[in-house]
């Protein structure tokens, strides 16, 4: 029993070197100004956020917030952060919450890395489709296998981690933490094609967590390879396009719509810091969609203006995002404040 | 459509082909209603194992609505929840829920409602059956929920998983036939090993349950055994029959059961890829290879009477199997209808069927979370 301790913490510490933060290459990059807006969201006496994993809006300004409490929970607010409702309250799929994202017909979508699943919503609240299969109960809890993983299959996950459409609605997964990989599906939930496996990998096209994808208005992919301290971008079926590899460890990324888009990426401070890692890290940056960084807000803290392990952004408007932090159990929504159009080296 | 039909009939008739070597099974025009069931906004339904109507044309759905929790800081983990069962009216309309917090409701297997309008519920985990009364008080119960789980499980059987079966990661039996897991401590009284065929009336993983006009109680059990347990009325154990195997009268996960009026039991030998029929007695009279794996089964009342089973994809599959096939009760496929798939008319791993009326359908899907209303077209 003892040795088998020693090897799981050998296993913990080897996995905490494969997640340790890296200093982003970019130099010189501007400073983006802004405000933080306290107590943006608003719960009800007897509601408490947990850890904030995922936050989207919809196009009417919702925020929705898909978090760990007690038990995993889906929270809606409207523009001005005032509780609206809970939304799947108790249902299967509920675990471990990992990311909520808003399609563009208003449909709510939540990745559950607790139990495999990634679950459609559609305006009202109700399923409307589920893609994964949460492994059965009735097995009981097992102990993990040895060896190296199965292969990935096509219909099932390996704690997910994000979810993302193109203009047809076809369906992008980026799965995950067991699986290394991305999985294209079309709008009605069946396989078309994959980008990486169930081994980890840092070649290009090849991932290490890929923990947080998004789509481009052409139906370009860009996906948060978090381990491989980079961004991949893939064009619509998944044929590697470019590696940004200058802006720390990406863990997650979201796109603005309109004419001309950006792209967001988080270098967040990771769980566990070192002394000085929040020195470096910490701070999110605005790009062009070619990987040119415009510039970068934020920085590790715990306090109201930075962030403790920012987990996702919103930027349906580019000057408000609104980020979701793990460890400080919170949702802020920051005001950006304008900047001439100046780009920084990459 | 009708042309064909009739073609099709004549075809095999002139013949004498078996059903088996149809070489073109007529497809069977369907609507579905995949919203037909209003619940209120904090109720879910989760994987569906089970659907079912009363005589009155209200549901009854059996839904794995979470996991089973394990409490921890105590000698023997003890495990409770996972599953509930609601009612609707026939418009689709939540009525109630029906044994809130039940010792025995861990992992939906199955709902039936018997000729009394009782509902019986099969529990996969916790291993019994249980029979409310049309008010939904508990008024029988058969098996016994082990006293406390093994976490983390015993090693499961290293029997590989036949066809059909679930794969992918983890060990996860799905509704497919499964290698058994060994019995958690405290099920000593398992009888026996898996898959021995045990004389006894405590279920192993058991799966569907069914009655004669008698009111004789037929149970298939199941996942862990492989047989079918026979009870009268008032619950006592009178015979069991079967074990782990490929000869007529064994199975491989029995993952269904139906009867028809003359008393004849119809075992949905899933792993097996066949239909099983017995006289009440088990004494073994046919079997049909004709339908895939069949995964859910059902039987029409009234003088002439159909069976519908389900050649059901595996929960990690929607590019295999999953269409419906309807059959006369000597194994003669009338038609097929469905897919699998997720959007309404496919079918993501069906696990019930309900057959009341012989055109109006409900089914009960593990993959899709979602019970489906069908109509099907009568030409």
């Amino acid at each position: 029993m003892n040795r088998c301790l020693a090897c799981c913490f050998a296993v913990l510490l080897s996995a905490g070197t494969v997640f340790a933060q890296v200093k982003a290459k970019a130099q010189n990059v501007p400073e983006i100004p802004y405000d933080s807006v306290a107590n943006f969201l608003k719960l009800p006496a007897g509601l408490y956020m947990g850890e904030a994993m995922g936050v989207a809006t919809n196009s009417k300004g919702h925020v929705f917030v898909y978090t760990r409490s007690a038990l995993t929970r889906l929270f809606e607010f409207d523009q001005n952060g005032n509780y609206v409702r809970e939304i799947g309250e108790g249902n299967y799929g509920f675990e471990f919450a990992h990311s909520v994202r808003v399609d563009p017909q208003d449909n709510i979508w939540v990745v559950d890395e607790g139990t495999n699943m990634v679950i459609k919503f559609n305006p009202a609240g109700r399923i409307v489709m589920v893609l994964g299969h949460r492994p059965d109960a009735v097995a009981g809890a097992l102990a993990s296998p040895a060896g190296p993983p199965p292969p990935a299959e096509k219909y099932l996950f390996g704690r997910p981690t994000d979810v993302a459409w193109d203009p047809q609605g076809n369906i992008f997964v980026s799965d995950g933490y067991t699986n290394h990989r991305v999985v294209k599906y079309d709008k009605n939930g069946r396989f078309l094609r994959q980008v990486g496996s169930e081994k980890p990998g840092s070649e290009p096209s090849q991932f290490n967590t890929p923990h947080g994808l998004a789509v481009d208005a052409q139906g370009n992919v860009y996906v948060a390879d978090r381990a491989n301290h980079r961004m991949q971008v893939f064009d619509n079926n998944l044929v590697l396009r470019a590696i940004y590899d200058n802006i720390g460890d990406s863990w997650t990324v979201c796109i603005s719509p309109g004419p001309h888009q950006y792209l967001f990426t988080s270098n967040s401070n990771p769980n566990g810091n070192a002394p000085g890692t929040w020195d470096i890290t910490g701070e999110i940056y605005k790009m062009e969609l070619d990987g040119t960084i415009v510039g970068k807000f934020g920085h590790a803290s715990k306090e109201l203006g930075g962030f403790q392990v920012a987990h996702m952004l919103d930027c349906r408007n580019p000057n408000e995002v609104i980020v979701a932090e793990i460890e400080s159990w919170r949702v802020q929504k920051l005001l950006l404040k304008p900047q001439p159009a100046t780009s920084a080296s990459r | 459509m009708r042309r064909f039909l009739l073609i099709s009939f004549a075809a095999s008739l002139l013949s004498g082909i078996p059903a088996a070597a149809q070489f073109s099974v007529p497809e069977i025009a369907f609507d579905s209603a995949a919203d037909q069931l209003k619940l209120p906004d904090n109720l879910h339904l989760g994987e569906v194992a089970g659907v079912a109507t009363n005589s009155k044309g209200d549901v009854f759905v059996y839904t794995r609505t979470g996991h089973p929790t394990i409490s921890i800081g105590t000698a023997r983990p003890f495990a409770h929840g996972g599953s509930r069962l609601f009612q609707f009216d026939r418009s689709g309309k939540f009525t109630r829920e029906i044994g809130q917090d039940s010792y025995g409701f861990m992992v939906a297997q199955q709902v039936r409602i018997d000729p009394q309008d009782n509902i019986w519920i099969v529990d996969q985990m916790s291993s019994m059956v249980i029979k409310f009364d049309p008010n939904g008080r508990p008024q029988l119960l058969l098996g016994r929920k082990a006293e406390a789980e093994r976490v983390p499980a015993l090693p499961l059987n290293p029997e590989p998983a036949p066809a059909g079966g679930p794969g992918g990661r983890g060990p996860a039996p799905g509704p497919g036939p499964a290698p058994a897991a060994e019995g958690p401590p405290g099920r000593g009284g398992r009888g026996g090993p898996p898959g021995a065929g045990a004389q006894s009336d405590i279920f192993q993983r058991p799966t569907d349950v069914a009655w004669d006009a008698a009111g004789n109680i037929y149970v298939a059990d199941g996942y862990g055994n492989a047989r079918v347990a026979k009870f009268d009325k008032h619950g006592k154990f009178i015979k069991s029959w079967g074990s782990r195997g490929l000869a007529p009268g064994e199975f491989n996960t029995p993952h269904g059961i139906a009867l028809d009026a003359q008393g004849n039991v119809y075992v949905a030998d899933a792993g097996n890829r066949r239909i099983q029929v017995f006289d009440s007695d088990g004494t073994f009279k046919t079997l049909f290879l004709n339908s895939g794996t069949p995964s859910a089964i059902c039987i029409t009342p009234g003088p002439h009477q159909y069976l519908y089973s389900s050649n059901s994809n595996p929960p990690d599959d929607i590019d295999v199997n999953g269409e419906i096939y309807k059959m006369e009760l000597n194994g003669k496929i009338v038609g097929r209808f469905g897919r699998a798939g997720k959007v309404p008319k496919e079918f993501g791993t069906v696990n019930a069927i309900d057959c009341r009326s012989e055109n109006e359908l409900y089914i009960g899907e593990i993959g899709n979370w979602r019970v489906q209303k069908l109509a099907l077209h009568s030409n």
